[in-house]
């Protein structure tokens, strides 16, 4: 549990964090989306007190972060920027041991802990232990990143942008490995994007920052259902509105009985996706089936679109 | 290997390229053999050390058949210079060419010297100097067309060095007017060299201790940065003659007030001006480098230290120095070649040093005595450069 309570920040006169309140649950993924200068960034650099707060404080698990020496506190929260800001002149392993190795953990441990982080994110340890960054991918530099955040098994992660420096594709599945782990490990996440399609696709609560001050903080669909105020509105999209809420419920969420003819549709696909592929193939109707393939009904046109209609 | 002139081929037949063309490097090297072999002395010959010499040819030089063979040498050497692209061969010419004339000029001040003429003084001349030029020309553009990489250019330093200290030991060179004026002064001459080298170093190691800590401060508080630097630039621009004099009066009043710096050897002269100018000059360099070194250690990557709880003293000796080091080490290097050479005015003052024997042969009119301050001079820079770049290359190497 972190809770922020009226945390400010100003330099001089100008007043970049304003008075923002927030309580995150144990185990969730929070994402704060603003446009740049929104004080968003500071906000998170707040929390482990990279940048020391004007006024207001942030406790987690009920104590006062300023009551933890700084260096102390950043061992415990795992940290992962744009750009990654890997070492360029220590390996792949050689960085995600960094935590660890402050913390004194012994070699064994050490080891075994890269090993298994680099497995998680896909990289060979065979052949990427020994690599330097520059040896590297985009995308592989990134997973580095975030694996050496979370080496010394923090329970909060803060994340700066990780994905922005990325093209699409490879940001697509940063994002689904993000999930995964974060469902595996149970870390609670705190994120900062200026992407609202990444911010409704990742966060379980949404908190929307405009110059300093924190607009609305809430589920996806309260955001797009009831946006707080008309700034909200517009970044949401007025346009784009009922295809986000469609993205936010799963085809599970749609279904009803009795059978339907053509290529089925995993029961996991978002209601978008699935609007997507009914329509490209010229259907209303589409089988639906489990993980393991069992038909469980199917998913129509209509159905979709009623979960994108306004609510009353 | 590259077929050249093979019976009219005139193309390589495994690359299609041209294995005849013309090199524009060889072309200026073959030019500099043709003139050192036709029309400059072999070697210089006096009748005693101070007065003027007169030139004898190569043919006037060593005995008619080897005069031949070594011209004939040349010339091939010229050719492959100019025609032949392959590396390995142009460095394998350029290498016979010197390991033929050094010995070759040696031999020739016993050969052009009168018997049990002790007076008689035989230097080498404008055409040895100018085939040395163009052989090493020649090797050190195909070493570095061949890329090696630091331990490769390391071990062939250790080969030259070999080779010289070969020819030095043989005894092949004691004719030569070089090594008589050495022989006269062998006992100083170690000592000045050990003067030099302690000048050198020590002030480097001096800037280096006191810059490092200066460089870091002007890259934590750029609000002094400015300054530093400034004075630092000033220093460099003053003359040495005019700093030795500036440093005179200060230094001269501290020996005759406080007895332990008059203990230490401090002077207003001699070895102390000369050693505080040096570590002066070396300042900027190695103040400037280690801020620049600091400087582009990129901020996310210092970002992501602090994010993950590394101390400021963590963050210095675990990322930002090491970061900075290849810069650093640059600085240092420009600092020990700078002062290597600028030792050499420490003379000027009672200092020591291999300048010692460059103003004592200035004053005599004995070239010989210059060039034997001289050339250890220029070798050591040479040396020194070459190491320096190597570990700068080992450093950067380890995350290429």
């Amino acid at each position: 549990m972190i809770e922020i309570e009226h945390l400010t920040k100003r330099y001089g006169n100008t007043t970049v964090v304003d008075d923002v309140s927030l309580s995150i649950a144990k185990g969730t993924i929070t994402v704060v989306v603003g446009t740049s200068g929104s004080g968003k960034s500071t906000l998170l650099r707040m929390i482990n007190r990279l940048v020391e707060p004007s006024s207001g404080r942030v406790l987690i698990d009920g104590r006062d972060t300023m009551s933890i020496p700084e260096d102390a506190l950043r061992h415990r929260i795992g940290y992962a920027i744009q750009g990654h800001g890997l070492f360029p002149h220590r390996t792949v392993a050689e960085n995600i041991a960094t935590v660890p190795r402050l913390l004194g953990w012994d070699q064994a441990r050490i080891d075994s802990r890269v090993d298994e982080l680099l497995r998680l994110f896909q990289l060979a340890p065979d052949e990427f232990a020994r690599k330097y960054p520059q040896q590297l991918s985009g995308g592989q530099q990134q997973r580095v990143g975030v694996a050496r955040a979370l080496a010394a098994e923090p329970e909060l992660l803060l994340m700066d942008e990780p994905f922005g420096a990325l093209d699409p594709i490879i940001r697509g599945k940063a994002q689904e490995d993000l999930l995964a782990i974060q469902r595996r490990f149970g870390t609670t996440v705190i994120l900062v994007t200026h992407d609202m399609e990444e911010a409704f696709h990742l966060g379980d609560k949404v908190a929307v920052m405009d110059r300093a001050r924190l607009l609305q903080y809430g589920t996806p669909a309260e955001i797009l259902v009831h946006p707080a105020e008309a700034y909200v509105e517009r970044l949401v999209g007025t346009a784009d509105r009922p295809f986000r809420l469609l993205s936010l419920s799963t085809v599970a969420d749609a279904l009803e009985p009795g059978p339907a003819s053509g290529q089925p549709v995993d029961k996991g696909t978002s209601l978008r996706d699935a609007l997507a592929r009914m329509m490209w193939a010229g259907r209303t109707e589409m089988p639906v089936v489990d993980g393991a393939g069992a038909a469980l009904g199917k998913v129509s046109v209509a159905g979709i679109l009623a979960h994108g209609r306004q609510p009353a | 290997m590259n077929a050249t002139g093979s019976k009219g081929g005139m193309f390589d037949a495994a690359t299609g390229r041209p294995a005849l063309f013309l090199d524009r490097l060889g072309a200026v090297i073959a030019l500099l053999i043709g003139v050192a072999l036709f029309a400059a002395p072999f070697v210089t010959y006096r009748a005693n050390r101070i007065v003027s010499g007169e030139g004898r040819m190569m043919w006037d030089s060593v005995p008619i058949a080897m005069a031949f063979g070594l011209m004939a040498l040349s010339v091939a050497v010229a050719l492959v210079g100019t025609l032949v692209r392959h590396r390995f061969l142009r460095l394998a010419a350029a290498v016979v060419g010197l390991v033929a004339i050094f010995p070759a000029v040696g031999y020739a001040a016993l050969f052009v010297t009168p018997p049990d003429n002790t007076f008689a003084r035989v230097s080498p001349g404008t055409g040895f100097w100018l085939l040395v030029f163009a052989f090493a020309l020649l090797c050190g553009d195909s070493l570095s067309r061949m890329r090696l990489g630091p331990w490769m250019r390391l071990a062939a330093l250790g080969l030259a060095v070999a080779a010289v200290t070969l020819l030095l030991t043989s005894g092949a060179w004691n004719g030569l007017s070089l090594l008589k004026e050495y022989a006269n002064r062998a006992d100083s001459f170690w000592v000045e060299a050990r003067q030099h080298v302690l000048l050198a170093v020590g002030s480097l190691a001096a800037a280096v201790v006191v810059g490092l800590p200066i460089g870091m401060l002007c890259h934590r508080v750029p609000s002094v940065r400015g300054a530093i630097l400034q004075v630092l630039n000033i220093i460099q621009t003053v003359p040495s003659i005019a700093l030795f004099g500036i440093l005179m009066v200060p230094l001269g009043l501290l020996a005759a007030n406080v007895p332990l710096a008059a203990a230490l050897g401090i002077r207003g002269i001699g070895a102390a001006p000369a050693f505080i100018a040096l570590f002066l000059y070396a300042l900027l360099p190695v103040v400037a480098n280690t801020v620049v070194g600091l400087d582009q250690v990129p901020a996310t990557v210092v970002d992501a230290a602090r994010g993950m709880g590394m101390s400021k003293r963590q963050r210095l000796f675990g990322v930002e120095l090491p970061l900075a080091f290849p810069i650093i080490l640059t600085g240092i290097r420009i600092v020990l070649v700078q002062n290597l050479g600028l030792a050499t005015i420490a003379a000027l003052i009672g200092g020591g040093g291999f300048g010692t024997f460059i103003f004592q042969g200035v004053g005599q009119t004995a070239m010989d005595l210059v060039l034997l301050g001289a050339i250890p001079t220029v070798a050591l820079s040479f040396a020194a450069a070459v190491i320096l770049d190597a570990v700068i290359d080992m450093t950067k190497g380890a995350r290429a």
